[in-house]
C-alpha cells in the first residue's frame, strides 16, 4: 500500500453525511400529502444513513467497502457514482466511472444482445466508433458469440452479467465499481472477471470500489478496506486488518 | 464523471487502435447518442413480431380517420361550409393531437421507467422525457404519410404552403417537450398525476375542435379555443395543408408563445426538483 501514497486520490469523501427523511417518502399521493400538511403533520422524522465518513482513494488502488446490509453501503455508492447528493460535506470524483448495469437497468430483456450492447454503450456515455470497434472483444470476452441475436429475456442472470461486465471492463475507466451484480455468474466466470480486474489494478490507472458480501473476495483483490457500520465508518486501513475485524464482529 | 482529456494520461496499456482511455464522448456531446439509441430501441419495440410492422404507423391514423369521417360527416361535416374536405379536416387534426397525447402519456413515466439506471449512473435525466417527445415525432412523421395518401385519394393537391407544416411541427414538438418535463417530474413526487392526466387527455380530445368545427360551439367556448394550444398547433397545421393560406401572424405568436412558454416552465421545475428524483422513485 504504501508505494500508492504518493499518487492523486480519485475519490475524495470528505465528512459526506446523509439524511434521509422518512416520513417524505409516504406521501404517494396529492390527498395524503394535502391531509398531512393541513393537519400540520408534515415534520418529519430525520435518518442519517451515513454519518460523517471521510476517506480517500488512490488512483490504483482497489478499494473495497463492507458492513452488513442496511448499513449505508449502497448510499455510499451512489453518492460516490454521482446519482445521490451528500446531505451535508462532499463526495469529489475525477474520472470516468463504469458500473456493472444489471438487467432493467439500461438492458431491455425485448431486445438482442446486439441491440442492448449499443443501448448500454450509449448509456454509459461510450462513443459508437468505439463500440463498433470492441464488438468483438465484448462479445469474445462474454463468450457469448452464439447468442448475439438472441433477446436478452432468454439469458439467463449469469449471462447478461457476463454482458454487463464485459462492456464495462473493455474500457479503462478511471473507476470501475464492482457490486453484486457480478455474484450470479459462475465460477469460471467469476475467476475470469478477478483476472480482469486485476489486470486493470496492475496497470496502475484504474480504480476498483468493490462491494461485497463476499469477504473472500474482498480479502483476495483489495488493497485498503472501508468497513460502515449503520452509518458510521468504523473501520478503515489495510485490508487484512479490517477484514479480520469485520469477521469477528459477524460472529 | 467527467472524462479528462487524453492528452494528460500516458502509458496505456491498449491492444487495440482506440484506447481504452479514449471510450467515452465528452460530457455534453453523449446524449446525442444516447437519444438516437433510445429512439432506435421504442421503434423497434414498437413493432417487433408485428406483420405490417411500421406500416402501421400509416394505417391506424387511416383505419381512425375512416372511422371518424363515417361517423361525423353527417354530424358536424356541414356544419361548417368552409372546411373543403372534411376526412382532411379530420385526419390533420386528430395526428396532430395523436402526437401530444403520445408523447406526453410516455413521457409521463419516462422517469419513473428509467429508475433502475437513475440510480446507478449518472446520466442527464431529461433525455427520458425528450426521447419520448421524439418518438412521437419519428411516429408523427410517418402519419403524414397518411395524411398524403388521404390528398392523394382526393385529388387535393398540395400548395407551397405545405412548407408551414415544419415550423408548426417544431413548435408542437417543443410545446410537449415542456409538457412532458413537467410532468415527468409532477409523477415521480406525486403518482395521481398519472391517473388524472389520462383523463385530462379525454377531456382535451372533446374541448378541442378534431372532429367538429369551431363554429358550432357557442362564442365564448370559441373565444376561450385561443387559450388552448392545442386548438392553436392544430389550427396552424391545418392552415398548412387544407386551407392553403399562411398562418396568421396572430396564430403563429401564440403557437411560439405557448411553446417556448411549456419549455421553459417544464425545464425550470425539472431542473429545480431533478436532484430529488432518487430518493422518490
Amino acid at each position: 500500500m504504501g508505494e500508492k501514497d504518493g499518487r492523486e486520490a480519485v475519490i475524495v469523501a470528505d465528512d459526506v453525511t446523509m439524511i434521509f427523511n422518512i416520513a417524505s417518502e409516504r406521501f404517494n399521493s396529492l390527498k395524503e400529502y394535502f391531509i398531512a400538511f393541513m393537519r400540520h403533520e408534515l415534520r418529519f422524522k430525520e435518518f442519517r444513513a451515513l454519518k460523517n465518513i471521510s476517506f480517500e482513494v488512490k488512483r490504483g488502488e482497489a478499494f473495497g467497502l463492507v458492513g452488513t446490509n442496511g448499513s449505508g453501503k449502497s448510499t455510499m455508492l451512489k453518492i460516490i457514482a454521482g446519482v445521490l447528493d451528500a446531505s451535508e460535506g462532499s463526495c469529489t470524483v475525477t474520472g470516468t466511472i463504469a458500473p456493472l448495469i444489471e438487467l432493467g437497468a439500461g438492458f431491455d430483456p425485448e431486445l438482442t444482445a446486439r441491440e442492448n450492447i449499443y443501448l448500454n454503450g450509449a448509456l454509459l456515455g461510450y462513443r459508437k466508433e468505439f463500440i463498433d470497434e470492441r464488438f468483438d472483444d465484448i462479445v469474445d470476452f462474454a463468450e457469448l458469440a452464439d447468442f448475439m441475436d438472441m433477446p436478452l429475456k432468454n439469458y439467463s442472470s449469469g449471462m447478461v452479467a457476463r454482458i454487463a461486465f464485459a462492456i464495462a471492463t473493455i474500457t479503462e475507466p478511471d473507476i470501475l465499481i464492482v457490486d453484486e451484480t457480478l455474484s450470479v455468474g459462475d465460477f469460471l466466470f467469476q475467476q475470469k472477471c478477478e483476472r480482469r480486474i486485476n489486470e486493470l489494478i496492475a496497470s496502475e490507472n484504474v480504480t476498483v470500489l468493490l462491494v461485497s458480501h463476499s469477504i473472500e473476495l474482498v480479502e483476495r483483490m483489495c488493497d485498503r478496506v472501508a468497513w460502515i457500520e449503520k452509518g458510521d465508518l468504523r473501520m478503515l486501513g489495510p485490508c487484512a486488518e479490517v477484514c479480520e475485524a469485520y469477521k469477528h464482529y459477524q460472529n | 464523471m467527467e472524462p479528462t482529456s487524453t492528452a494528460d494520461r500516458s502509458g496505456a496499456i491498449t491492444r487495440t487502435t482506440t484506447s481504452g482511455k479514449d471510450a467515452w464522448y465528452p460530457e455534453g456531446k453523449r446524449d446525442g447518442f444516447i437519444l438516437r439509441q433510445l429512439v432506435t430501441k421504442d421503434f423497434k419495440l414498437k413493432y417487433r413480431r408485428s406483420v405490417l410492422g411500421i406500416a402501421w404507423s400509416v394505417l391506424n391514423p387511416l383505419m381512425m380517420m375512416i372511422i371518424m369521417a363515417a361517423v361525423f360527416t353527417r354530424m358536424m361535416g356541414r356544419a361548417d361550409e368552409s372546411i373543403p374536405n372534411f376526412p382532411l379536416y379530420i385526419i390533420i387534426g386528430n395526428t396532430a393531437f395523436n402526437l401530444m397525447s403520445d408523447a406526453t402519456s410516455k413521457g409521463l413515466m419516462s422517469i419513473i421507467d428509467a429508475s433502475p439506471l437513475l440510480k446507478k449512473v449518472k446520466i442527464n435525466r431529461w433525455v427520458f422525457p425528450v426521447q419520448k417527445v421524439l418518438f412521437s415525432v419519428v411516429n408523427y412523421a410517418f402519419s403524414l404519410i397518411a395524411v398524403i395518401a388521404v390528398m392523394i385519394f382526393f385529388r387535393f393537391a398540395p400548395s407551397v404552403y405545405a412548407l408551414y407544416v415544419i415550423p408548426g411541427l417544431f413548435f408542437l414538438a417543443l410545446f410537449c417537450i415542456g409538457l412532458s418535463l413537467f410532468l415527468s417530474c409532477a409523477a415521480v413526487f406525486f403518482r395521481d398525476v398519472i391517473h388524472l392526466w389520462s383523463v385530462f387527455l379525454t377531456a382535451w380530445t372533446y374541448v378541442t375542435p378534431l372532429f367538429y368545427s369551431i363554429k358550432i360551439l357557442p362564442e365564448w367556448m370559441q373565444a376561450l379555443e385561443m387559450f388552448n394550444p392545442m386548438y392553436l398547433y392544430v389550427t396552424y397545421l391545418r392552415d398548412a395543408l387544407l386551407f392553403q393560406q399562411a398562418p396568421s401572424l396572430e396564430l403563429t405568436l401564440g403557437c411560439a408563445a405557448f411553446a417556448f412558454g411549456m419549455l421553459i416552465v417544464g425545464y425550470v421545475v425539472f431542473r429545480r426538483h431533478e436532484s430529488k428524483f432518487i430518493l422518490y422513485i
